[in-house]
């Protein structure tokens, strides 16, 4: 076992795939010599050329489109959004090519999208966006969000090996914050599998992301006030592991769905329609939302804060929650 | 160039097939027989005909909807087309798309997404992994005069040039975007003039003659094979029919469709086989036939297909399906 930070994590499985498949390469702007603005790829550029390590031009449909034209003809290719804020504009390559080429004419597009997401480093409206939401409604990609850095190494390569394309949520907030023990040896978190990352019984909380970590203070606020909450991380959110998802329902039959993505349409509202769907009989009150306001993420610090949930949101919401 | 006289006998043929093929989907669709809409390349077959034949075999096509030629030459069949048409389970695929959204990597073949130019970046790709595995291989892709104007149509032209990656760009520049003139499309008269912001060689073909067609094709795909890097070609061309077939369109001067109509890229070629001594009557009256019974047997197959079942459609979504859903 090693201890290594998120970004360390993602590094580290972008270096042993490179080296396991020659069919692995990476794009996207600065990635190169510079190592990329969060300097994931520092030192690959030395390691692997400038062939698999490729600045493109500021260009994400043109580079993303070009992604998905190498996957068709057998490379694996990861496409670094510099900021995933700046996905919006290669969302038509996503959504009508990538995801539809395996459904419409049975050819595989094994692309991974990586995202640096989320807030809580004051980078306002474009430089801190959850995206997921925007991609939640597109049947054929596959949507991975990691909180720890286990996951964070084992989802992407996961990803990379997978045959579909991935949109890959890398928080940024959670790249030097964090640090796991990882095991030296190979491994792969399977896309499609959620995680039960505190075990509780009276309340659960549903989550992914860095907003895991929000739910982990709160529970540990909340367990010295009597309470016990389970949290589910979702690790994939599309598409969501069902089963995990009523399995915890039907264990503490009281649900907080909580995310840093805004609230209209997102993923807690896809969680919770799921949850009344199949399983309403289990539950003791209604599911509540702690999510951001459906605003763009504002600059400042004080309000950044306040638009971004905070554990006292999770207390307040399970306290209420516990009544019924 | 010296073109054998058996490629330019199947230059004529894949012509002829074209248009006999889409003929045929144009009056079924007329006939309410098929579903869905039906978009025709007549006019200008000599674009796709002549780009798809000058490719070899292990290379890629990343076609659009009025480009048939391409994919009856790299080998999806009248039959399957047909079927496809229909919405057949026999049909490209398999019921799951309509009309000319196919595409078969088993021919090296890309498949059409609607929106126009999104092949332009899709066949860069190809062109890129070529470049980064080293394989003389050379990509090629097509869209429309209205195409141009999209973003993606300037992302991949720019993004070939500058790492000089093996594709040659084509535009089927028909005169009319659905009923929008070039006039208002764009500024500029030559549309070839866009390659050279890119600092991207480019050449105006008559896209009425099937040779040039597939001469600068060639030309440009064994400088692109070479590692001389991107060519984008113009085919000047007329639509001689509407956008599809439900549009009869009165937008277009009918004295420029009889200025055109004479310039007929399959009349065209015809003589031309004749006036050189290519071919004789015979040989043209042989095509002929062959062609008539291919689209006649197309049909037959495609009306005999069974459709899909209404489950088939809740399939393929993923390649890697997840494990326990
Ligand atoms: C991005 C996009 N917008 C709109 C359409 C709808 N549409 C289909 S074909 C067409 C006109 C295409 O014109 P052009 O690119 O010149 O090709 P042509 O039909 O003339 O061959 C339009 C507007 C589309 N397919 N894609």
């Amino acid at each position: 076992m090693k201890e290594i930070t998120y970004l360390e994590a993602i590094k580290e499985a972008l270096d042993e795939e490179m080296s396991r498949d020659a069919s692995v390469f990476i794009l996207g702007e600065d990635v190169g010599v510079y190592g990329g603005a969060f300097r994931v790829t520092e030192g690959f550029f030395d390691k692997y050329g400038e062939w698999r390590v490729l600045d493109t031009p500021l260009a994400e449909s043109g580079f993303t489109g070009a992604a998905i034209g190498a996957a068709l003809v057998g490379m694996r290719p990861v496409v670094e959004m510099q900021f995933a804020d700046f996905i919006s504009c290669a969302f038509d390559q996503l959504v009508n090519v990538a995801a539809k080429n395996h459904y419409r004419w049975g050819a595989a597009t094994p692309i991974v999208v990586r995202a640096p997401y989320g807030g809580n480093i004051h980078g306002g409206a474009f430089h801190s966006q959850c995206i997921e939401g925007f991609f939640y409604n597109v049947p054929g990609l596959k949507i991975v969000a990691p909180a720890t850095a286990y996951d964070a190494k084992g989802l992407l390569k996961a990803a990379i090996r997978d045959n579909d394309p991935v949109i890959y949520c890398e928080h940024k907030y959670l790249y030097r914050r964090i640090k796991d023990s990882i095991p030296e040896e190979d491994y792969v978190v399977p896309i499609g599998k959620a995680r039960i990352a505190l075990d509780g019984k009276d309340v659960s909380i549903i989550t992914y992301g860095a907003m895991v970590h929000t739910a982990l203070e709160a529970a540990t606020v909340l367990k010295d006030n009597g309470v016990s909450c389970e949290i589910l991380d979702l690790r994939t959110i599309l598409p969501l592991d069902k089963k995990s998802i009523l399995d915890t329902v039907k264990k503490t039959n009281k649900v907080i769905v909580l995310h840093e993505q805004t609230k209209t349409g997102g993923v807690g509202a896809e969680v919770s329609a799921l949850i009344s769907e199949h399983c309403f009989d289990y539950l003791d009150g209604p599911i509540i939302r702690v999510a951001a306001p459906d605003t763009p993420v504002p600059y400042s610090a004080q309000m950044e804060e306040a638009f971004i949930p905070q554990a006292k949101d999770v207390i307040s919401a399970v306290e209420k929650l516990i009544r019924y | 160039m010296d073109i054998k006289r058996e490629d330019l006998l199947q230059l004529y043929y894949y012509l002829k097939l074209t248009r006999r093929l889409e003929d045929r989907v144009t009056s079924l669709y007329h006939q309410g027989k098929i579903l869905g809409g039906a978009w025709t390349s007549n006019g200008t077959e000599a674009v796709s005909v002549g780009y798809g034949c000058a490719l070899e075999r292990n290379d890629i096509a990343a076609p659009y909807f009025r480009d048939m030629g391409v994919f009856l030459i790299r080998g999806i069949t009248a039959k399957r087309i047909m079927a496809q048409y229909f919405g057949k389970k026999t049909g490209v695929t398999g019921g799951k798309e309509g009309n000319v959204h196919i595409g078969d990597l088993n021919f090296g073949v890309f498949g059409f997404p609607s929106h126009l130019a999104d092949n332009y970046p899709v066949g860069t790709g190809a062109a890129l992994a070529f470049k980064i595995r080293g394989e003389k291989r050379v990509a090629v892709a097509c869209t429309g005069d209205g195409g141009t104007s999209r973003g993606d149509f300037h992302e991949a032209m720019n993004f070939a040039a500058a790492r000089k990656l093996p594709i040659v760009f084509i535009c089927n520049n028909n005169q009319y975007a659905y009923s929008t003139p070039l006039r208002l499309q764009m500024a500029i008269k030559d549309i070839s003039e866009r390659a050279r912001a890119y600092g991207m060689p480019s050449k105006i073909v008559d896209g009425n003659n099937v040779v040039a067609v597939y001469t600068a094709a060639k030309e440009a795909y064994d400088i692109a094979r070479n590692g001389g890097g991107p060519t984008f070609i113009e085919c000047k061309t007329m639509r001689m029919h509407g956008h599809s077939e439900h549009d009869s369109a009165k937008y277009v001067p009918r004295e420029l469709l009889e200025e055109w109509k004479k310039k007929d890229p399959i009349l065209n070629m015809e003589k031309y086989l004749l006036e050189n001594n290519h071919a004789k009557k015979n040989d043209i009256d042989g095509i002929d036939s062959r062609v008539k019974n291919e689209i006649e047997e197309a049909e037959t197959f495609a009306i005999e297909s069974a459709y899909p079942e209404s489950e088939d459609g809740m399939k393929g979504l993923y390649a890697t399906p997840i494990v326990g859903e």
